[in-house]
């Protein structure tokens, strides 16, 4: 496949590890913002070539780890209604509410569908003109265009049996949370490539700038997750603070303008809590009054629903860098991907789930 | 007899599904829990307890390979084949990873009330061209028909008798480190086939289902190198991870893969990139993966390759002695990983 | 986040009044949302994320990266064995072509 497989040349990979070691003189802690990032260190093995001085932090970007618990449950309690057809992605069926998960409420006779792109939710929907049909609509500043143009095709086409549950968060109020966190440790940021795809890395600059921090935008295959590390640990071993592209196959400075309008229109700013985090101040997308008929919150009467998380899961110091998975207390002993107990643990793309699945116990 | 569901527990409950869900039948972590804890347990048998893909019995000083297998698919037809010749070659593949010559099948339909009749005559149809091309007989059948919507068109069961030749010792328990691990073709053919069809995931592809009977290219390799075949396995649900996983376990042995040397075609990667899934957890109808002693590994490998069903053929990885019952992988880069048993059915990822 | 995957691609149409495409992803062909790519041409690479194109590949940026990886280590080992790279004028820090008018920002 053209422009991946080229970006995961092995002997390539081993130059840009050894150039990282060469320059790496002093012990450095650098957060891979993003989940998919996450992904592609423990699945090719990318920290083992690095140098021990190099600390990776794995962030808070897996939209299906940092969904709230409050906002599962009021999914699954959508879902196990009759009168339902609930859509999502796939990822999403085995992250546990309170009590369940998807997979029991289709167990349990909820009509529970898997989709590819929230555009298939609206066909449903017009195929079953006698159901109402919910589409999941999570994730972050990449995914959300995608959702938003599900909410328009569907008003256009006078599409009523369509509704969504909204939760979207976003990454620079993330970021900014993790900086202003007293206990923060990391010293570089690699931004999420596919958001900056979305919405440009100009949102960045002031960061970098206020906290002197670097921050690398950065791509998903091995090559590029090396590039965005050697950069950032230029930034650091030199002293200097900025945001560097180092994704600019797929990232622009100013982002996608037709999607930025697209998500103006659509969705307005709102605080948003983060599963094992808490809330964060404007850190998500909410409807837009004008879309308002389209949220099943509103729709299905879910709004009271309100739930606690777990009390040994410890997710949310992992989710900020401040805690390994394996050094967790319940991690791979109540807490396993078949019994998850935080964010982490429930999505294959979650830090703890990565380090499970990959045998990290240490 | 009653059977009193509160009183029956297990050493690792199955908390969180009190239900039966879709992921206990994805031939993953839950089925193998199901079995070891609720099936095997109940039945007692030793030959249950053998886990390998056929039982084993003496019968008459000869030694007869027993399977059964169930065959549930949606949609019924898909590309490179349907779900008749799923069933034969299933289960005739089940008898020929213990060594087996596939003699007999059983065949029973459950029916969806409503299913064209035409369409089980295709069905049917293609069961019978399976079973003659291989070289196997249905001897036995059973139908029963469902209420509308309580199946998919068509459930089918196979049982499937063989024989095993003297001097066969096929076993998963039986890998040893030093062992080489060769399989005879691509993988996730058959699972991608099948998404590529799916309600909701479609998309345009020329990939084909592998399904293929193996009792002949299982016969080939064995005559070439006798005695050096040391563990068969058709990687079916769960694909060769789960494969691979169970082997580690049940020989306690560890095994390395070489992720650069693993047969994948461009169509499958392509596809597995596009919805995130590891072409390693993907379903096969048409592989089967062998643990050869080392000596004979370049003779089987080339036996494998003259088969047609075995061009394809690749040494993938090695058995070693530690650790014990992991499956690690030498990544792309040259990082390393562990590849772990899956837990249920494989999902697409939007991340 | 985001699993977001290049192809190219090889039709564009209009469904229900949304721009649509075939795009090719190595052999798997599949209908994608083109609405956020007006400048999109048949043959241009696109990444796509749950079904809708997010951006144009910038193909020549990507030959780009692949060259300087290219030349890396190789610089090291065939040219200057002796100089370490912090000798080299790292590239300046991007500047904000918007000049700090916060206005114009979605």
């Amino acid at each position: 496949m053209k422009y991946l497989v080229e970006f995961r040349d092995g002997e390539i990979a081993q130059r840009l590890a050894a150039e990282i070691r060469r320059m790496t003189t002093r012990p450095w802690a650098i957060m891979e913002v993003c989940g998919g990032q996450t992904h592609a260190i423990i699945r090719n093995g990318i920290d083992q070539l690095l140098p021990p001085e190099i600390e990776l932090i794995h962030g808070p970007g897996c939209p299906v780890c940092v969904t709230p618990l409050e906002v599962i449950d009021k999914a699954l309690a959508i879902a196990a209604r009759p009168d339902v057809i609930f859509c999502s992605f796939g990822d999403m069926l085995r992250v546990p509410g309170s009590h369940k998960d998807l997979f029991r409420v289709k167990s349990e006779g909820g009509d529970v569908r898997v989709v590819y792109s929230p555009l298939d939710a609206v066909t449903i929907a017009r195929d079953n003109p006698h159901k109402q049909v919910v589409f999941f609509a999570i994730g972050f500043e990449t995914t959300a265009p995608a959702n938003a143009m599900a909410v328009i095709v569907a008003k256009r086409q006078g599409i009523r049996n369509f509704s969504m549950l909204v939760s979207h968060v976003l990454v620079p109020p993330a970021i900014e949370a993790i900086m202003n966190s007293p206990s923060n440790r990391v010293q570089a940021f690699l931004a999420a490539g596919h958001v900056c795809s979305v919405m440009g890395y100009w949102q960045y600059l002031p960061l970098a700038e206020r906290y002197h921090t670097p921050i690398v935008v950065t791509g998903f295959e091995p090559l590029d997750v090396l590039e965005g590390i050697r950069r950032a640990v230029r930034q650091l071993e030199t002293g200097e603070a900025c945001v560097e592209n180092a994704y600019p196959r797929a990232v622009t400075l100013e982002g996608n303008r037709p999607a930025q309008r697209m998500l103006a229109e659509v969705f307005e700013v709102t605080d948003r809590a983060w599963r094992g985090i808490g809330v964060i101040p404007n850190s998500g997308w909410r409807l837009r009054d004008a879309y308002r008929d389209f949220d099943a919150e509103a729709r299905f009467d879910v709004a009271a629903i309100r739930a606690q998380e777990s009390p040994i899961c410890r997710s949310g110091d992992v989710l900020q860098g401040k805690l390994k998975p394996y050094e967790c207390p319940a991690f791979g002993k109540e807490c396993t991907p078949r019994t998850p107990l935080g964010a982490t643990m429930v999505s294959s793309e979650g830090a703890c789930a990565a380090y499970y699945h990959y045998g990290r116990f240490a | 007899m009653s059977l009193d569901f509160t009183q029956w527990s297990c050493p690792l409950p199955l908390r969180d599904y009190p239900n039966i869900v879709v992921g206990h039948g994805g031939g993953g972590k839950l089925t193998t829990e199901l079995i070891q804890h609720l099936f095997a347990p109940a039945f007692d048998d030793p030959a249950l307890h053998q886990r390998g893909d056929a039982a084993v019995l003496p019968l008459d000083g000869a030694r007869l390979a027993i399977s059964t297998d169930s065959f549930v698919v949606r949609p019924l037809f898909f590309p490179g084949g349907s779900i008749g010749e799923l069933a034969v070659n299933g289960t005739i593949n089940d008898l020929a990873m213990m060594g087996a010559q596939p003699r007999y099948l059983t065949a029973g339909f459950i029916v969806e009330e409503g299913l064209p009749l035409a369409q089980l005559g295709v069905i049917v149809e293609r069961m019978a061209a399976a079973a003659r091309a291989a070289g196997v007989r249905i001897v036995a059948g059973d139908t029963k028909v469902v209420d509308k919507g309580h199946g998919d068109g068509v459930f089918i069961n196979t049982t499937g008798i063989g024989v095993i030749p003297d001097g066969v010792s096929i076993g998963p328990d039986r890998a040893r480190p030093g062992d080489g691990v060769l399989i005879n073709g691509s993988i996730g053919d058959h699972g991608m086939a099948i998404m590529s069809v799916r309600e909701g995931l479609q998309f345009e592809t020329t990939i084909a289902s592998d399904t293929a009977p193996l009792h002949g290219l299982v016969a080939a390799m064995l005559e070439a190198a006798p005695g050096a075949v040391h563990v068969l396995r058709d990687p079916t649900r769960g694909g060769l991870a789960a494969a691979l996983n169970e082997i580690a376990v049940a020989s306690r042995v560890g095994i390395q893969i070489d992720e650069r040397a693993l047969p994948v075609s461009a169509d499958v990667q392509a596809a597995c990139e596009l919805l995130g899934i590891d072409p390693i957890y993907v379903a096969n109808e048409g592989k089967l993966v062998a643990f050869v002693a080392q000596e004979a590994v370049e003779t089987v490998l080339a036996c494998m390759r003259a088969h047609p069903l075995g061009r394809g053929a690749a040494v993938i990885g090695r058995v070693v002695e530690q650790p014990a019952g992991l499956v690690t992988a030498r990544t792309a880069i040259g990082g390393a990983r562990v590849i772990p048993m899956p837990l249920g059915e494989q999902l697409p990822r939007i991340c | 986040m985001c699993l977001g995957i290049p192809g190219r691609v090889q039709a564009i149409y209009e469904a229900d009044g949304v721009r649509m495409g075939k795009v090719n992803f190595g052999g798997i062909v599949k209908d994608v949302c083109l609405e956020y790519v007006p400048e999109v041409a048949v043959g241009d690479y696109t990444i796509v994320h749950v079904g809708f194109a997010i951006t144009r590949v910038d193909e020549a940026s990507a030959q780009e990266s692949l060259r300087l990886f290219r030349e890396m280590g190789m610089l090291d080992e065939e040219l200057r064995p002796e100089q370490h790279a912090g000798e080299v004028a790292p590239p300046a820090c991007p500047v904000d072509p918007w000049g700090g008018a916060a206005d114009d920002r979605p």
